[in-house]
This record gives structure tokens, C-alpha cells and sequence, in this order.
């Protein structure tokens, strides 16, 4: 199966700007399906970025992310051809992990 | 201004409302360029291309959101999809590249086309769906998943080619291209409005609180990924909820009516570029 | 992946007792010298016991700043918030934060009006840059603020982001 997680990272300079796009529902737990029933929360909570054995970045997100969550981020002491790993944990205990090249 | 803009409109409606007996005097070309020289002197700081980019060519603060969007757009992981069931072949070893030219690639800006055999207006999605019936697989539902992954590839193939929708020398093509001309123009539902009321006389205005995209290269973002669905749509998923928007009975998904007022306003795109998939509010 | 989930902390009552269990675990094996010194790290994947469970919990701006920081913010235009004036859907609205202070360490984002107003958290090590841009939701009009902590001490921005329902939406 596909992995949920896209990655774009560049690495200009001194520094690697990385973009993630992640595919995941992001219930809140406020809406509602079409049968009135509440869609129990459903949300990634972590998500972690780590180039050579190091975290560069940690995602702390509650239900608030949007849907098909985004970000971006840039650190320093990274070069092309690299990889970064990006891994993320929901509330559910579900998860998924992607090593992404640094372009 | 206003007045102008009135007259303007009015001109354009009297110019396509064509008498039944009279409908062998119709003239898409003249159309046309009518419809293009409305749109271009009512915006004449939106360059003729960014019209496909519906809302964002009339609001800026909507369109740096657009552009934010953009750097990383959630229709990718439709595209994606697309390519994949592009990559997977039937149960009987076909694929949708059999079923078209160039394997489906870059192809989407020819589509609606006038099937001459079928005296009918064949869409991109009504193709892909007889394409999976001549194969032995169930069609897919119309308005979005599986049919908007397929044609969010596809218009990606495409994009920046330009819409090349022909109207054969057929007195069928011709009653289908106005056919959906009245059925753009025609008032309907609770709120009889048509929707030439919102996108030709209101562009760039709100109702309540979206901004109104012009009509002109409407669907060239076509499939969409809305914020408010929190997912993908096709044109036949717009056409419907724009219906029930204004109270009106929604036909079913590819009926004849929507399939000819695609055709129409994809004429009238005709020279700008495929924008598609497209992310919206 | 086996060893990953046993370590993974459980949800809300169980966490305490788990959280233990985890801790005597890895300190019986580096006793025991398996020489695999942050074996668990690798296994691991993204670590769950890191998310602030408390701050995201709290109903108030002030009570989410207090549970994250554990101290107030002062305003600050070394604050840097982007997001738009009128959100185009409060479904997906795209916010960034940056700031050119030193030693920045945490950026957090939350939208006062949200039935949880901590919206998102970020940690920045040292060597990452101190911005970080998202996409959130909004419930309503709404008050974003920004948070930096830099040096022990918190920063924060805030504009005013308005929602609107769609009208054509849907």
C-alpha cells in the first residue's frame, strides 16, 4: 500500500527546507456523520523528522490540523542525497514511517 | 458602471437566446468571441489565462491562501491514485490507456467531445466509465473517489494544454451546444437563479460569504478538491450541489443536461489552459 | 515493529503505570549490558508520550499557554504570524509562524476560539530553523496566536482571522 506521507526536501545553501503532506482523516470529534452519529476523534498527535540519527523537528498536533495535514520546516547540516525519516503516531495507536532522499 | 456591466450582460443573453425555429442560425464562433470580450472588458486586469483559476483571479487575499495551497495541494494524493489505477490493469488484462488516445495521456483538454456514432456529448468521466464497462468492470460512481483519482490524473497530464473542444458540422452537435447554452442561462429552483445569475453578471462578488468564480474557464480546474467537502469532486458533484444550492432538483450525475452544459462552457474555454485538479475553498 | 507497540505508552488511565513499566524495562536491559544502547530509539517510530495530552485538553488560551509553558507570554513583534484576513474556508486555513530570535526551542499556534485553542506545537532543536507553517482549523472568527519560547522565556503575536460559512460550498 501506498505510504500516507509525501515529502518534498530541498536542500539550498546551508539549509534543507522540507514540506510534508500526510494522508489522514483528522476527525475532531465535533462532526457529525450522516446519520447524526458523532465521528469519534481520529488525529495524528506526533509526527517526527530525523536526519542522521537526530530529530530536527517535532509535529505536536491535536485536532485542530486540517485534514491531509501540512507542514513545512528548515534546518541547517543537511546535503543532497541524505535521508530524512518521518514517522507519525494518531490517537489511535495507527502510524506509518517514510525515508525520503533530500533533493 | 453598472449600467454598462447591465447592458453588457444583456447583450451577451439576447446574442445566445436563439428562437427554436432559428437554432440552424446558431453561431458558436460568434458566441464565442462574445463571451470572451464580455469577460476580458469586464476584467481587463485578469490576464486571459488566469480566468481557469475561477475565485482566485478576483480576490487577492483568497488567492495568496490559493498559493499557499498550491506549494503542497491535497489533490495529490488523488493524482497519485489516478496514476496507479492508470497502472493496474482489468480483469481481463486491458487498461484505460486502451481505451484512449495517446494511452490517456494528455488528452483531457480534447474532452467533452460530440460522439458522432453515439449523436451524444461523451465526457471525460462518462468515457472512462464506458471504457470500464467495454472491459467487463463496473462503472464507477460519477461524482467523486475512484472517477475523480481517474480524471485528477488525467487533467494533471494535461495541464497547461489548451482546451480544444470541437463542434462537428452536425445538426446534433450543434442542438447539444445549445442545449446547454439555455440550460446555462435558464432560471431554476426556490431561488431562480441560473448560472449565468452568479457567474456572469456576479464574478468576483460574494454570496454569502464565497467569492463567485466567472464563468469563463470554469470547469479547467476540473476534478477539485474543496476545503469544504475535505476531499475530491467531479464536474457532475458541482453541477448537483450547485442545483441543491439554489433550490432546484439536481439531475442525476451525466445527465444529458449537464453533459451538454459542460460541453457548452468547455467551447467556451476553448485557447485557455487546463488548470486541473484544482483545490478550492 | 512487535517491540515498537509493546513500548508504545496506553491511552489516558493505564499511562502512569505503563510509562514505569517502560522505564524498568529499558533500565533491566541496559543492567542486563545488551550493548544495544538506543536500541528502543530505533525501534520506536514517532514517540507518542511525547504529546502534551494536558495542553491540548484545556478550554482557555491562558489555560493552554499556562499547561504548555508553565508560564504567561509576553507580546513581542519578534513574533512573526502570517495568516490571512478573511479565511477562504476554516476548514484549511494556512498558518505560519517565524521568529529571528535566538534559541528558539518551541512554536505553538492556537486559535482562541476553538473548543481546544491549542491548535499545534512544534519543537525546534538546535541547528532548525525557528519557523514553522500548517494549515489549520478554525470553528469560527477567531483570535490566532503565535507562541515562541526562546531562553526559557515565551513570546507571542496574535491577529484576528475571520470565518465565514461558505455559501456556495458543498
Amino acid at each position: 500500500m501506498a505510504s500516507t506521507i509525501r515529502i518534498r526536501a530541498i536542500a539550498g545553501g546551508d539549509t534543507t527546507e522540507v514540506q510534508a503532506l500526510i494522508q489522514h482523516p483528522m476527525d475532531s470529534g465535533f462532526v457529525k456523520d450522516s446519520s447524526g452519529n458523532i465521528i469519534p476523534p481520529h488525529h495524528i498527535e506526533v509526527v517526527q523528522f530525523e536526519h542522521g540519527g537526530k530529530t530536527v523537528f517535532t509535529a505536536l498536533w491535536g485536532p485542530a490540523v486540517s485534514k491531509d495535514p501540512y507542514v513545512k520546516f528548515s534546518f541547517k547540516g543537511a546535503q543532497k542525497g541524505d535521508d530524512l525519516t518521518v514517522s507519525w503516531v494518531d490517537n489511535k495507536g495507527e502510524s506509518d514511517s517514510l525515508v525520503a532522499k533530500i533533493q | 458602471m453598472l449600467r454598462a456591466t447591465a447592458l453588457a450582460f444583456a447583450a451577451l443573453f439576447l446574442a445566445l437566446a436563439q428562437p427554436a425555429a432559428a437554432a440552424s442560425a446558431s453561431d458558436p464562433a460568434a458566441d464565442f468571441k462574445a463571451f470572451r470580450d464580455y469577460f476580458t472588458r469586464r476584467f481587463p486586469s485578469v490576464p486571459l489565462n488566469d480566468f481557469v483559476n475561477g475565485p482566485y483571479s478576483m480576490d487577492a487575499d483568497l488567492r495568496k491562501q490559493w498559493v499557499e495551497i498550491e506549494e503542497f495541494p491535497p489533490y495529490e494524493f488523488a493524482v497519485d491514485k489516478g496514476k496507479e489505477m492508470f497502472a493496474t490493469p482489468f480483469k481481463n488484462g486491458n487498461t484505460y490507456g486502451d481505451c484512449f488516445p495517446n494511452k490517456g495521456i494528455g488528452i483531457r483538454q480534447n474532452y467533452p467531445y460530440f460522439d458522432t456514432k453515439l449523436g451524444q456529448v461523451i465526457t471525460l468521466d462518462v468515457a472512462l466509465n464506458r471504457c470500464r464497462e467495454a472491459n467487463g468492470e463496473q462503472p464507477f460512481d460519477y461524482t467523486k473517489d475512484d472517477m475523480a483519482a481517474l480524471t485528477a490524473y488525467m487533467a494533471y497530464t494535461s495541464r497547461g494544454k489548451l482546451f480544444d473542444i470541437k463542434i462537428p458540422d452536425d445538426p446534433r452537435a450543434l442542438a447539444a451546444y445549445e442545449n446547454g447554452a439555455k440550460y446555462f442561462y435558464a432560471r431554476r429552483g426556490q431561488l431562480n437563479f441560473s448560472c449565468a445569475s452568479c457567474h456572469v453578471q456576479s464574478p468576483g462578488e460574494h454570496i454569502r460569504t464565497e467569492v463567485l468564480a466567472p464563468a469563463l474557464g470554469i470547469l479547467a480546474a476540473m476534478p477539485i478538491y474543496r476545503s469544504e467537502w475535505g476531499g475530491m469532486g467531479t464536474v457532475s458533484r458541482r453541477f448537483i450541489t450547485c442545483n441543491s444550492q439554489v433550490r432546484a432538483v439536481p439531475l442525476a450525475p451525466e445527465d444529458e443536461n449537464y453533459r451538454d452544459v459542460e460541453y457548452y462552457l468547455s467551447y467556451m474555454s476553448n485557447g485557455l489552459p487546463v488548470s486541473g485538479p484544482g483545490a478550492r475553498p | 515493529m512487535a517491540r515498537e507497540y509493546m513500548l508504545r505508552p496506553m491511552p489516558s488511565s493505564d499511562k502512569q503505570p505503563d510509562r514505569t513499566r517502560r522505564l524498568m524495562l529499558k533500565a533491566v536491559l541496559a543492567g542486563i549490558g545488551l550493548g544495544l544502547t538506543g536500541w528502543w530509539k530505533l525501534a520506536r517510530a514517532a514517540d507518542a508520550s511525547a504529546w502534551p495530552k494536558d495542553a491540548f485538553a484545556q478550554k482557555t488560551e491562558a489555560d493552554a499557554i499556562k499547561a504548555l509553558f508553565g508560564k504567561e507570554a509576553d507580546v513581542s513583534d519578534q513574533v512573526k504570524l502570517d495568516a490571512p484576513e478573511i479565511a477562504e474556508n476554516g476548514a484549511v486555513v494556512p498558518i505560519s509562524v517565524s521568529s529571528p530570535l535566538p534559541n528558539v526551542t518551541t512554536i505553538a499556534i492556537l486559535v482562541s476560539e476553538n473548543p481546544f485553542p491549542l491548535a499545534a506545537s512544534y519543537k525546534i532543536p538546535p541547528g532548525t530553523s525557528a519557523m514553522a507553517a500548517n494549515r489549520l482549523k478554525m470553528a469560527k472568527t477567531s483570535k490566532v496566536v503565535a507562541l515562541v519560547e526562546a531562553a526559557g522565556k515565551v513570546y507571542s503575536a496574535s491577529k484576528e482571522v475571520k470565518v465565514t460559512v461558505g455559501g456556495c460550498g458543498g
